[in-house]
C-alpha cells in the first residue's frame, strides 16, 4: 500500500554531532542514518567530520575512515571495493549507488548517506535483501535445457553471445529495485528491476530451452505488469545498465506470442 | 507469525497467467486515441461556441458523430485500464476491489451517457 508518511518508529530524530578532528583543513560533513534495532530508539542522523586531506576519495573510504578512526559502532557492508560485489549498496545524497565507486567529489555540500529506500533496516546501512533474493532466486537464474546435454559444451554464436552484453552484468546491488516506485508499493508481488533484468538475461539466452516455461511464470499483473517504464532504475543503475529496456523486452516477447 | 519460506513469500501464489491482453488492449486503444483525439478536437473545436441549431445540424453529419462515439468508447475503456491499473498500484485488499468494480461501472456508465447523447442528437 502506498504510504505518505513513516511508521512513527522510523520516523528521523536528530542525532550525535561527533568532534571535529584536531589541526584538518580539508573538512567534510557526513551525515549518516544510525539506527540499532536493540536499543529501541527511532533513527537518528549522526554527523561526522571527515579529513579529506588524510581520506580516499569515495565514500566508501570516508565511511571505512569513520569506522576506523571515529566511531566503530558505524555498521554497513562492503567487500571488493570497486563496484563488482554490490555489497556497499546504499542512498548517498539521494541516490542509491555504490559507495566504493562514487566519488566524495561528486556530492555538492554535506554529504548525506541513508540505507536504502524502503526496505526492513537490520543496522544502520544495512537493509534487510532477503526477500529481494528469494525474489531472483524465483525466476531461476541458470540454465534450464532439456535436449541431452552435448559431450564437450553448449555453443552459443558470437552475435547470440553479444546479445547478453548489458544483462549478465548485474551485480545484485538492489539499487534499482529499491528505487521503483512500484517496488515500494508492491514489492512483495513486483519481481522489481533487478530480477526481471537476469529472467531476460536467460529468456534471451540462445541456449536456455525453458524460454515458454520463464514467460508464463512471469506474465501475471503484478510479477511483470507492475513495471510502468518509470526509468528510475536506469537511472540509478550504478553499473550503467538498463532494466527497463530488458523488462520492455519482455514485455515485447509476451505480446509476440500472442498477437 | 508464519513460518513461510522466504522463496514461498516470493512466489506467493504463483503466476495469473494473465495481464498480456491487458497491456496489448492499452497499447492499442493509446495508438487509437492517438488518431481520434486530434479529430475529435478538431470536429468539437470546429463548432464550438455555435448557435444550438447549427450544433444539432452539425452532429446529424456521419464524420463528427462516429468520431464523437468512437473517441467517448475508446476513451473510456482506455480511462478504465488505466484507472484499474492506478488502483491496483496505489490500493490494497478489499478496497481495491471495491474500487475496481465502482470505477468499471463510471467509466461503462460514463461512456454511455455521452453515447446516448450524441445518438440522440444525430438520429
Amino acid at each position: 500500500m502506498v504510504e505518505f508518511t513513516l511508521p512513527k518508529n522510523s520516523r528521523m530524530t536528530s542525532g550525535k554531532t561527533w568532534p571535529k578532528p584536531n589541526g584538518a583543513k580539508n573538512l567534510r560533513k557526513v551525515q549518516i542514518y544510525r539506527w540499532n534495532p536493540d536499543d529501541g530508539q527511532n533513527p537518528r542522523l549522526d554527523t561526522y567530520f571527515v579529513d579529506m586531506d588524510d581520506c580516499g576519495p569515495m565514500v566508501l573510504d570516508a565511511l571505512i575512515k569513520i569506522k576506523n578512526e571515529i566511531d566503530p559502532t558505524l555498521t554497513f557492508r562492503r567487500s571488493c571495493r570497486e563496484g563488482i560485489c554490490g555489497s556497499c549498496a546504499m542512498n548517498i545524497d539521494g541516490i542509491n549507488t555504490l559507495a566504493c565507486i562514487y566519488g566524495m567529489d561528486d556530492v555538492k555540500g554535506d554529504v548525506k548517506i541513508y540505507p536504502l529506500p524502503h526496505m526492513p533496516v537490520v543496522k544502520d546501512l544495512i537493509p534487510d535483501l532477503t526477500h529481494f533474493y528469494a525474489q531472483h532466486a524465483s525466476v531461476k537464474p541458470w540454465l534450464e535445457t532439456k535436449t541431452n546435454k552435448p559431450a564437450k559444451e553448449w555453443k552459443q554464436s558470437i552475435e547470440d553471445r553479444s546479445k547478453l552484453d548489458g544483462l549478465y552484468e548485474c551485480v545484485m546491488c538492489a539499487c534499482c529495485s529499491t528505487a521503483c516506485p512500484s517496488y515500494w508499493w508492491n514489492g512483495d508481488r513486483f519481481l522489481g528491476p533487478a530480477a526481471l533484468l537476469t529472467a531476460n538475461r536467460w529468456i534471451t539466452d540462445s541456449r536456455d530451452e525453458a524460454t515458454g516455461e520463464r514467460l508464463d511464470d512471469l506474465e501475471d499483473p503484478f510479477k511483470l505488469y507492475r513495471c510502468h517504464t518509470i526509468m528510475n532504475c536506469a537511472k540509478t543503475c550504478p553499473k550503467g545498465l538498463n532494466p527497463a529496456k530488458a523488462i520492455a523486452n519482455i514485455k515485447k516477447m509476451m505480446v509476440d506470442r500472442v498477437v | 507469525m508464519s513460518f513461510l519460506t522466504d522463496r514461498k513469500r516470493a512466489t506467493g501464489l504463483g503466476s495469473a497467467k494473465t495481464g498480456t491482453q491487458h497491456h496489448w488492449h492499452m497499447t492499442v486503444s493509446s495508438v487509437a486515441l492517438l488518431g481520434l483525439i486530434p479529430l475529435f478536437v478538431f470536429t468539437f473545436g470546429h463548432i464550438l461556441g455555435a448557435p444550438y441549431a447549427e450544433v444539432v445540424a452539425y452532429y446529424q453529419r456521419p464524420f463528427p458523430a462516429i468520431i464523437g462515439i468512437l473517441t467517448l468508447l475508446v476513451g473510456f475503456m482506455h480511462f478504465c485500464g488505466g484507472f484499474q491499473t492506478m488502483i491496483e498500484d496505489y490500493v490494497h485488499g478489499f478496497a481495491r476491489k471495491a474500487l475496481i468494480i465502482w470505477m468499471i461501472c463510471l467509466s461503462y456508465s460514463a461512456a454511455a451517457v455521452g453515447v446516448f447523447a450524441i445518438v440522440r442528437i444525430a438520429l
